[in-house]
């Protein structure tokens, strides 16, 4: 059983180019949800005994005085709160960046409304200013740039510049649906994020150049441009089940991290979830087409 | 005819994959260094400023701007954005700022804190909880900071003329007031220089007050009533005894040289940290073992060899980690657990060419051969475009970004280790002996 996947490479193209075009409508409309990592803030995990309702949060939250960045002085009732489910009575409330005592002040202004509430019922503070957030985008950003120009070296010295500019494509396509997803589900997005990017970028290029690997082994037995349709497809036909098996034994251990893994890392295995299962679809459907499409000029192709 | 010594190798590897798992990894495990997140604690960055006019007017520190640092303005250009200003921070400076913060945290009784440069102007603390130390938490980092303890003697005219740097000794001690109560003092003892400086001071100022003044604030101004050539004096009116001798620790402890503005501080409660490690330890777990059984299932005998490699492949990262002293954090256990998925991926690639082999008619033996022989250029070139993308972001990222590569290199290259090595041995080894007969023990269901 083989599949023909390079006589509808424009189909394929068409589609990628669709999701790369909700992606960019969703990120001007809806934009990215992003954590105190990138924007500054305080963010408090508490455990309110007794049970709490969100307007309740609010009206206490609304009682408290912080200087914003401005040097104004707010209330913090337009903080974000969020129920945690499960048990307990978690709450997390996101803040504008606060000083000490402001923490000092809200954390008493909590104590006054829930008699029970004690130093341990704080589960975790996080405060970040604005400065860092902002430099971790964007040094990982540029080494990001670097990965990628040294990527296109290594694979255009050991295959060609074409294989080098498509494993390249796939890959920012397999992290802008990435970036995408979050956006459309608005998943908050913090420094681990910049983790998740990095592991779909590993990915990406692992799946991208085993069945590039396979073309160019192919083509040492068949280098003629007239049957290179057949040679593509002979070569992802024949990594198929590697491929489709790497991903499920991957998607079996992030599926399991994302069920036993706990409240904390769900937001960073999600995005991997998505990841992966894009990262195998674009091996497939992407990189061994396009290259096709790009390479089916002229008589001989060269490796 | 069955080749024993061949079949016990194979056995032999297993056992000793087991035997050297059961017995390292409790140790390891002990021994592995768990981030903030995982046992709790506090993490603070810092930001040095120099102080205005103040003592940390050193040399600025000269590193000729590398093109690393070139391609980094050239790019915050892009964003708009310029290095940030501030004045110029020596790298004196900052190491002694550490020293002074090093030595606080000793008079505080702070147990294994981290403090650490980080960048050119940053100091990164962390502080794990301890259950035997309830005063190990985020007040007692703001302690540490807080207060720059520079202690200043001034002369008539308002100068400073005797700094907290040459003090020798600071104590706390009772001493009686003019009431004749015993009241908590600090008492200070200067080095050679400062007994000379102080000397002076009191005979040019005998009958007068000298104000001493902490931080800029005067806190005393006691009257000279002789002139003191021993280097010893006594600051009163300091409080309580305790808080008589955490001045004099802060004064033991010298003055910070630079002023630390707080960017970043993150606390996790300790039960938060010890449920996020069993439930991320127990889902690795559980995640090897599913696919385990999907190798085993699909893949039969060899899927079996590469589960022992997996248990190979975890042992030997984390005893990685342990050895490069590599931190281990929650992000970092979802990698490290995510690369034990990816880590068998050079193991399906060798057994689908294996597969394919048998299917063309060549013996088991043969298929097993040309499998690793075929398969070998794929895996070099997969794993080494991975590894030099983790060298770039390991030498030009920062901060979880550089942790998460360190974690992503050990990963490929023990994985290709054990592809290549561990199961190698055992998979021909097995070939060897005569044991397969059957193409379905290699996972080809047609004959």
């Amino acid at each position: 059983m083989t599949f023909d996947f390079t006589s509808r490479a424009r189909l394929w193209l068409f589609i990628v180019l669709g999701i790369v075009a909700v992606g960019i409508v969703s990120l001007a409309v809806r934009g990215l949800n992003f954590g105190i990592d990138f924007t500054g803030g305080t963010k408090l995990l508490l455990n309110l005994p007794g049970g709490y309702s969100v307007a309740q949060v609010r009206a206490v939250l609304g009682r408290v005085e912080a200087e914003d960045a401005s040097g104004r002085k707010v209330t913090l009732e337009n903080s974000y709160i969020q129920e945690v489910v499960g048990e307990g009575n978690e709450v997390v409330i996101r803040t504008i960046p606060l000083s000490e005592d402001e923490r000092e002040a809200l954390l008493k202004a909590i104590a006054a409304e829930w008699p029970e509430f004690s130093e341990a019922d704080v589960l975790n503070v996080e405060n970040v200013g604005p400065v860092v957030g902002g430099e971790l985008i964007r040094n990982a950003l540029l080494a990001l740039l670097l990965a990628s120009v040294a990527l296109i070296i290594y694979v255009s010295f050991r295959f060609q510049f074409k294989f080098a500019v498509t494993a390249l494509l796939v890959l920012l396509f397999d992290t802008f649906v990435v970036v995408t997803v979050c956006s459309l589900y608005q998943i908050e997005i913090n420094s681990p994020f910049v983790a998740v990017i990095l592991t779909v970028v590993g990915y990406s290029i692992n799946d991208t150049i085993v069945i590039f690997d396979r073309i160019r082994e192919n083509l040492k037995y068949n280098p003629s441009v007239k049957v290179l349709d057949q040679t593509v497809n002979q070569s992802i036909n024949q990594s198929l089940v590697r491929t489709i098996n790497t991903s499920l034994t991957t998607l079996l251990v992030v599926t399991t991290l994302l069920f036993f893994g706990g409240e904390t890392i769900t937001p960073f295995v999600l995005p991997l979830f998505v990841g992966v299962i894009c990262g195998t679809f674009s091996s497939i459907f992407m990189a061994g087409p396009l290259w096709y499409l790009w390479s089916s000029h002229g008589g001989r192709v060269h490796t | 005819m069955i080749q024993w010594t061949k079949l016990l190798t194979t056995i032999l590897v297993m056992t000793v994959i087991l035997a050297v798992a059961a017995l390292s990894v409790p140790a390891i495990i002990d021994k592995i260094n768990l981030g903030i997140d995982l046992r709790g604690g506090v993490y603070v960055l810092l930001e040095a400023q120099p102080r205005e006019g103040g003592a940390g007017a050193g040399e600025p520190e000269e590193e000729p701007a590398g093109w690393w640092q070139r391609v980094r303005d050239w790019f915050d250009g892009l964003f708009g954005r310029r290095s940030e200003g501030g004045g110029a921070i020596s790298a004196e400076d900052m190491e002694a700022t550490i020293a002074v913060l090093n030595k606080r945290v000793n008079n505080l009784g702070l147990t294994e804190p981290i403090i650490q440069r980080e960048g050119e102007r940053r100091i990164r603390i962390e502080l794990a909880s301890d259950p035997n130390n309830p005063d190990q938490n985020e007040r007692s980092i703001l302690e540490l900071i807080g207060k720059t303890a520079l202690l200043e003697f001034r002369n008539s005219e308002g100068k400073t003329v005797l700094t907290g740097a040459n003090l020798k000794n600071a104590q706390a001690a009772y001493q009686p007031d003019e009431l004749g109560r015993n009241a908590p003092v600090v008492a200070l003892e200067f080095d050679k220089e400062g007994a000379e400086i102080f000397a002076e001071l009191t005979a040019s100022h005998l009958g007068k007050a000298i104000p001493i003044y902490l931080d800029g604030e005067q806190i005393s101004a006691p009257q000279v009533r002789n002139i003191i050539t021993d280097g010893k004096a006594v600051i009163t009116g300091v409080g309580t005894i305790q808080e008589a001798a955490e001045l004099a620790g802060l004064l033991r402890s010298g003055a910070l040289p630079l002023e630390l503005r707080q960017l970043e501080v993150r606390s996790v409660g300790p039960t938060l940290g010890t449920d996020s490690l069993t439930r991320s330890l127990w889902a690795g777990l559980i995640g090897m073992g599913l696919v385990m059984l999907f190798m085993i299932g699909f893949y039969r005998l060899p899927g079996l060899v590469a589960s022992f490699a997996m248990v190979a492949y975890v042992v030997m990262v984390l005893g990685a980690m342990v050895g490069l002293n590599a931190v281990l954090t929650l992000p970092g256990i979802a990698g490290f657990i995510l690369t034990i998925g990816m880590a068998v991926d050079a193991n399906v690639i060798i057994f689908e060419r294996m597969k394919e082999e048998l299917m063309l008619g060549k013996t088991p033996r043969a298929s097993v051969i040309s499998g690793f022989h075929k398969s070998f250029s794929s895996i070099f070139d997969s794993n080494i475009t991975t590894l030099i993308a983790a060298g770039i972001l390991f030498r030009f990222g920062t901060g979880p970004v550089r942790g998460f590569a360190v974690t992503l290199s050990i990963g490929i290259i023990v994985s290709m280790f054990t592809a290549l090595v561990v199961t190698r041995i055992m998979l021909f080894n097995l070939v060897n002996s005569n044991v397969i007969k059957r193409n379905w023990l290699l996972g080809v269901n047609k004959r």
